[in-house]
Order: C-alpha cells, then sequence, then structure tokens
C-alpha cells in the first residue's frame, strides 16, 4: 500500500542518517592529553574578515590541543565584536579597529591588550578602472578621484573594521560620500566583493579576505601600500575585574598563545603555500609605530 | 561566472558529499535534524493540547489568546532570535543557565518559532470539524477521551498540516539559530547557517551544495508526514 511504502521509505532514511550520526561520534584526540583546565569554555569574539582568511581554522585547533580549552569562536562585524566584549558577553577578543579598541582600553574594559599581526588594505575596482585610480600614492586622493568621478562605490556600512577606516579615509579627504554612486550592503567582506564585483566598483577590502576570495571575484588590485592602509589587529582579554563571568585564564592563556613565537612564525607563513604571499605579518612585541618598517 | 555552472556544480559537489558520506556534512545534517526534530515534537506536544482547548472551551479573553497564537505564527525568526539570545547572555535574566551557543539555545528559540504555528494550525483545525459531529460523539456515549481521540483524528489533515508547517518553519531559518547557537563549527552549525556561512565566504558550489541536501532532507520528512496524512483520502 502507498502508506506503508512512504512509512518504511522514511524510516529506512531516518534510520540510516540515526547510524551515521552514530557513527560519527568524534573519537577522543590521542595525542598527549592536554591539561583540562577548570573552566575549559572560551568565548572568542573576532570579525568575519578574520574568519574568512582561514586563519584562526586552524590556529584555534592548535591553542584547543595545547591547552586543552574549548573555544566558542563568534564572528561579527567589528562593532558587534567589540560590543560583545564592552558587555562581559565574550572572553577574548580578536579586533582589527584600534580607533574603536582605544576607548575600551582607556576605561579599563579591556586589558593585555596586545599587537599580533597586521595586513593591509587595499582599494579594488573594476580592472577598466573608470575613476582612474591606478598608480595614485595616498588613500585620501584615490577615494577624491572616485567621489569626483562619482564611480560605483560599495562601502560595508556595517561598523567593522573595514567600514570603520573606509570612513576615515573619507573623513580625512573631506568628503561626505553621497549619492547613487554610494551604495552600503551591509553585510560582510566576501559578499560586498560580490556586490562590488556585479556593480562593478569599487570597495575597500582587507587584503587577506581579497586573496581568498580571488579565484570568484575578478576585480583588481587599483591602490595599495599608503602607510594609512594598515589593518592592524589586536588581542585583548576582557576585564574580569569589571566582569567576574568571563573566563580569565582561558583568556589569558589565548592571548599568551598569540603572541608566543611560535604562533607568531605561523602567523607569517599562513597563506604562503596557496597565495604565494603571506595573508599577515607577525607583529608581537613591536610598538604600533614599528609596523610596516 | 555562468550562474547556471553554479548550480550544476553545486549538484555535484552534493552527489559527491553524499556518496563518500562526507563527515562533515553527515555531522551538520545529524544535527539539522536533532535540533529542528525536538523543537517540532516539544512544540506539537505544547502546541496540539494548547491549540485543542483554544478551539472547544469557551472562556474570558478567548480570542485575544487565539489573536496572539496567531501574530505568533508570522514571528520573524531573527526577532525570535534576538530576544531570546538576550535572555540568554551572560548577563542577561537566563544567563546563569549557561546556554548561550548551544544546540538547546537553538532548540528553544525553535521551539518559539514553531509553537504558535502548530497551536494555530490546530486551532483552525479543530474548529472545521463540522460543530454536530461534536454532539454526535457524546450522544453516542463516548466518555471525555473518547471525544478527544476522535475529534483529533477527523481533524487529522489539518493536524498533520500543523505538523509540516511547524516543521518546515524551523528547519528553513536561519536567523534564530545563527545568533543564539553562533554556528560554531562541531558544535552548532546545522545546513541552514552553513549555507549562510559559504554563501558569505563566496563559496557558493558548496552552498548550492548544501542546499540540496537541505532540500532533500525536507522533502523526504515532509513527504512522509504527508502519506500519513493523505493516506485513504482521495479528492471528492
Amino acid at each position: 500500500m502507498k502508506t506503508k511504502k512512504f512509512w518504511v521509505i522514511g524510516l529506512i532514511l531516518v534510520f540510516l542518517l540515526l547510524l551515521a550520526g552514530c557513527a560519527k561520534q568524534p573519537a577522543a584526540p590521542q595525542q598527549q592529553a592536554p591539561p583540562t583546565p577548570k573552566n575549559p569554555d572560551l568565548i572568542l569574539s573576532s570579525t568575519t574578515s578574520t574568519r574568512d582568511t582561514g586563519l584562526l581554522d586552524v590556529l584555534i585547533p592548535q591553542f584547543e590541543a595545547k591547552t586543552g580549552y574549548k573555544v566558542k569562536p563568534i564572528y561579527n562585524g567589528s562593532g558587534a565584536a567589540i560590543a560583545l566584549g564592552e558587555k562581559g558577553e565574550a572572553d577574548v577578543l580578536l579586533t582589527h579597529a584600534p580607533s574603536s579598541e582605544k576607548p575600551d582600553v582607556d576605561n579599563g574594559n579591556f586589558i593585555n591588550y596586545q599587537l599580533v599581526m597586521h595586513n593591509d588594505f587595499i582599494i579594488v575596482g573594476p580592472p577598466d578602472d573608470p575613476a582612474q585610480i591606478k598608480g595614485i600614492k595616498t588613500d585620501t586622493d584615490a577615494f577624491k578621484k572616485i567621489a569626483a568621478a562619482k564611480s560605483v562605490f560599495i562601502s560595508r556600512g556595517d561598523k567593522s573594521g573595514t567600514n570603520t577606516k573606509e570612513l576615515a579615509i573619507w573623513k580625512k579627504a573631506g568628503i561626505t560620500p553621497k549619492g547613487s554612486w554610494y551604495q552600503e550592503s551591509g553585510t560582510g567582506m566576501g559578499q560586498t566583493l560580490q556586490v562590488a564585483l556585479e556593480k562593478k566598483g569599487y570597495t575597500l577590502t582587507d587584503r587577506g579576505t581579497f586573496l581568498a576570495q580571488q579565484k570568484n571575484i575578478q576585480l583588481a588590485i587599483l591602490m595599495e601600500g599608503d602607510k594609512d592602509l594598515l589593518n592592524i589587529y589586536h588581542v585583548e582579554q576582557v576585564n574580569p575585574q569589571k566582569f567576574s563571568k568571563v573566563n580569565a585564564d582561558g583568556a589569558k592563556a589565548f592571548v599568551d598563545f598569540m603572541v608566543n613565537p611560535d604562533t607568531q612564525k605561523f602567523i607569517a607563513d599562513f597563506g604562503k603555500d596557496k597565495y604565494g604571499q603571506p595573508l599577515f605579518y607577525a607583529d608581537a612585541g613591536k610598538s604600533v609605530d614599528q609596523i610596516g618598517k | 561566472m555562468l550562474v547556471l555552472s553554479v548550480i550544476g556544480e553545486g549538484l555535484i559537489q552534493a552527489g559527491k558529499l553524499l556518496i563518500t558520506g562526507d563527515p562533515e556534512m553527515l555531522e551538520i545534517t545529524w544535527r539539522t535534524l536533532q535540533v529542528s526534530g525536538t523543537a517540532t515534537l516539544i512544540s506539537v506536544i505544547l502546541g496540539v493540547p494548547l491549540g485543542v482547548v483554544l478551539a472547544l472551551r469557551k472562556f474570558i479573553g478567548r480570542w485575544l489568546l487565539i489573536s496572539i497564537i496567531n501574530f505568533g505564527m508570522g514571528l520573524p525568526p531573527v526577532v525570535v532570535g534576538l530576544v531570546t539570545w538576550i535572555f540568554l547572555t551572560r548577563y542577561g535574566p537566563l544567563g546563569s543557565l549557561g546556554l548561550l551557543y548551544t544546540p538547546t539555545a537553538m532548540i528553544i528559540a525553535q521551539v518559539i518559532i514553531a509553537f504558535p504555528i502548530v497551536a494555530g494550525f490546530t486551532v483552525a483545525a479543530i474548529q472545521a470539524i463540522n460543530p454536530k459531529m461534536y454532539f454526535q460523539i457524546l450522544a453516542l456515549g463516548a466518555n471525555r477521551w473518547q471525544l478527544l481521540w476522535l475529534m483529533l483524528r477527523e481533524a487529522r489533515l489539518g493536524l498533520l498540516a500543523a505538523v509540516i508547517a511547524g516543521f518546515g518553519g524551523v528547519i528553513s531559518e536561519v536567523g534564530a539559530s545563527i545568533m543564539v547557537g553562533g554556528n560554531i563549527k562541531g558544535l552548532t552549525r546545522v545546513l541552514t547557517t552553513a549555507i549562510s556561512l559559504d554563501v558569505s565566504k563566496g563559496e557558493f558550489e558548496l552552498a548550492t551544495a548544501l542546499s540540496v541536501i537541505l532540500l532533500l532532507l525536507t522533502f523526504v520528512i515532509t513527504a512522509v508526514l504527508t502519506g500519513y496524512q493523505q493516506h485513504r483520502r482521495q479528492p471528492q
């Protein structure tokens, strides 16, 4: 009967999935057993662009194997990533919007604020470069030309680190971007690049995300190298004295991990095999002025 | 990039993932079933009795309660996610439960989404029964439980629609799952949140492959439920 057939097929499929689910129980890690910390759950708040580079997909398991912490990485735009820290809802942060981080460092929300690495922002756009910014030396001049030509420019419009940087450049150039040529995507970097490609527009992006997406995004790098375009990453703990529920030991362990020489070497090499150039430059221990020299 | 080639590539990748039994895909799929299946089950256990009571009993405020249920059917999942997140955050009212970024939190959010759907459809299904039937059953000497059982059987079409609608509502949602689950690999990632992530990373073929798998999964389950709903029913 039809109904019986449905039931049987359905039950078999559900049963198969159940079996698969049971079989998939991950085997306990067999290397030297890592220490089990008292509170193993650690919430790391970071950004979608950091996630998209793939760096944390590799670093987090290394950290977990070494220390026994179980990291829950939560990715948002920088605005939300920092806001989570400000509310004590995360234990440790890896962010790259120093101007947004500064107030929290000053008022003691964040402690153990350590420089980790940097990459840079680049301006990408249609290969035919309608606003003719190729070869321009400063980011503000490039933006001025784009505004003058009213070429399509896609902003992330989401208070992310990239967005904050973009707005700072417009401000320095003395321009308030407005008009149908200036569009806000309200989404992550990967999708914003996609929008820029579709609309043949310019956008500001971090080099890491652009390299990772290059096979899908046929935009050209039209402006790079301005010292102002450095994208600087810090790792910081949420202050346990202000927020009693944070996992301070775990957060400290993560900060220590990010700045230790082995991890730094790993960061400096990350991406070389895939893209021919590293995605990041490792900077732990330097002062911010020394970066890029 | 030809759009059609993305779909084609996606289909091929879906096939590969299924045939090789890709462990990550299986893990995500199994979690999807667990979370949405549990949420639907809880919603049915809570929603059907409430729907029956609302349909059959007269009391002050009945209209208001039904209005609220019907309003709940249209709750945007992302709003449910946001509010649930606020409640579950560490310093929120339920923070001490430590449920944020766990599958349990996702189940809670999905119950909030599915429960009004199931209850609302149940109210309509029970109310659609010819009122004469109610009295007929009683006149034949049925006790309260027999009455209930017979009414439920009579309303089977609508009740199964309630379950299918509730299940459909939660297996397809992504806003609440991402907010309260965090889309953490190996812990709270489900098919919809994985697809959303792959799209944001520009991995459209993989996103399509996972979409195909999700659609297949949903189709199989709703087909089984439909089979039961339509059993021996031919259109008049």
